[in-house]
């Protein structure tokens, strides 16, 4: 009963916790620029706008892609907070992001694919970062079961400093922010117009946009389980550094231009060998110790 | 119903403008006059697009381009022409190669005249495309469920 509660939750309350993060994100974004900046809520409106617009489709396929997309990321963001197992919550969210890789595709858009093809560099980049974080999970706590790891006791942070600050660093790829931003622009008349999103337009752009939210509020989730340890204090904790990283995640988006892909793979893959890798051998010599 | 009142996205296409125009366009959005804080957001794509602001006259070259970019963007959609070349063809007027200006092959709804045009007047000229879009919104609307009826 609790679980079905939570999984109702996720997906009843995730959209609007993701939009509204969005909206604050952009507020920040203006604030940080001497700007104004939009109401909180535009992301709302403009969503409900591009449900309202007529409906151009370039490939009719790319709708089925999209709403697999949306479905599968509703999968990952539900599974997770249900408390199942934390390997197979990011195995269905990259092949969430393979269905955005077709999306894209079946448009043969020349921007849409070449910001396909960046989106797969960008799963090769942040993969390793993912699947060790996992492996951080298991070896502090012995188990890839979201319940258990929540609710063991122990603060994982202490034993996974490393694997966070991995995780955190390919959190900015994943939230699609500069300098690793490569696949799709926020921004106006970059080099790829609008990358993968170049073809979405009206309803399908407002199913894309719906979905990041789902994607953004599972992300934070993970960010959030390095610090719940199933005691209610600890839950302050990960809502602080929740909100920390999400500022820390802007700052970065607004101080820094966008990279070369081929640097954004070797600075993701080195920063996740020595953080991460670090972290793993010495958690490794503690367990064998 | 008032939501695309909230989010006007803007697509600007340099027809065939001495980019004065353009820069003046471009200076509407910068932080000074934030047009953000309206919802107002510039994208490069015409499908995400709803008002399209063009600058410069239309030329020989350029026609089939201005009106494959207005094909592209889905309705409600509103053309404003910026500055007195996309309004007339201004000085290029007599020129061997400028058919005149962007009414010459895509309805435009609003004119905004000037040389190069002011930002204030750009600016104003987008609020009155914005109400335009609302008024276009709401027969989109009502277009789309008499089609339904008759379905």
């Amino acid at each position: 009963m609790n679980m079905i509660l939570r999984i109702v939750g996720y997906i009843v309350l995730a959209p609007i916790i993701g939009g509204l993060l969005e909206g604050i994100d952009r507020k920040i974004s203006a604030k940080m620029q001497r700007r104004v900046g939009p109401p909180i809520l535009q992301p709302f409106y403009d969503v409900k706008k591009l449900f309202n617009k007529q409906v151009i489709l370039v490939s009719r396929s790319q709708t089925f892609a999209l709403i697999s997309y949306l479905a599968l990321m509703i999968l990952t963001g539900a599974m997770f907070y249900a408390g199942m197992d934390i390997l197979m919550c990011f195995f269905v969210m990259s092949t969430a992001a393979t269905a955005l890789y077709f999306a894209a595709m079946v448009t043969s858009s020349p921007y849409a694919t070449m910001g396909a093809n960046r989106e797969l560099i960008q799963m090769m980049a942040y993969e390793p970062a993912v699947l060790l974080s996992c492996v951080g999970f298991y070896l502090a706590e012995g188990t890839f079961n979201v319940n258990e790891i929540a609710g063991s006791g122990k603060l994982d942070i202490i034993f996974l400093p490393g694997f966070f600050v991995a995780f955190v660093f390919i959190l900015t790829i994943k939230m699609r922010k500069s300098p690793f931003d490569i696949a799709t622009s926020h921004h106006m008349h970059q080099e790829l117009v609008k990358g993968l999103t170049t073809e979405m337009g009206a309803r399908n752009l407002a199913i894309f946009q719906v979905t990041e939210w789902y994607e953004n509020v599972f992300l934070m989730g993970v960010v959030g389980l390095f610090f719940i340890n199933g005691s209610y204090i600890s839950v302050i904790y990960a809502i602080v550094a929740i909100l920390l990283v999400y500022f820390l995640e802007i700052l970065i988006d607004n101080t820094s231009a966008r990279m070369k892909w081929e640097n954004m793979l070797k600075i993701t893959w080195i920063v996740t060998l020595f953080t991460a890798g670090v972290n793993l051998l010495v958690l490794m010599l503690v367990r064998v110790a | 119903m008032a939501k695309l009142k909230k989010s006007p996205w803007l697509l600007h296409y340099d027809g065939s403008s001495c980019n004065g125009c353009d820069i003046e366009v471009l200076a509407a959005l910068t932080p000074v006059y934030d047009a953000e804080r309206f919802g107002v957001m510039n994208t490069g794509d015409p499908l995400q697009a709803d008002i399209f602001l063009i600058t410069g006259g239309i030329n020989t070259q350029n026609k089939d381009v201005v009106k494959q970019l207005y094909d592209q963007m889905p309705r409600p959609k509103v053309v404003v022409a910026v500055g007195v070349c996309a309004c007339t063809g201004g000085v290029f007027k007599d020129c061997y190669n400028i058919l005149g200006g962007a009414d010459s092959v895509i309805p435009v709804d609003i004119y905004v005249p000037g040389c190069a045009a002011r930002p204030q007047a750009i600016i104003d000229g987008v609020v009155q495309a914005v109400e335009l879009l609302e008024k276009r919104s709401e027969e989109h609307k009502a277009m789309k469920k008499n089609k339904k009826k008759g379905a």
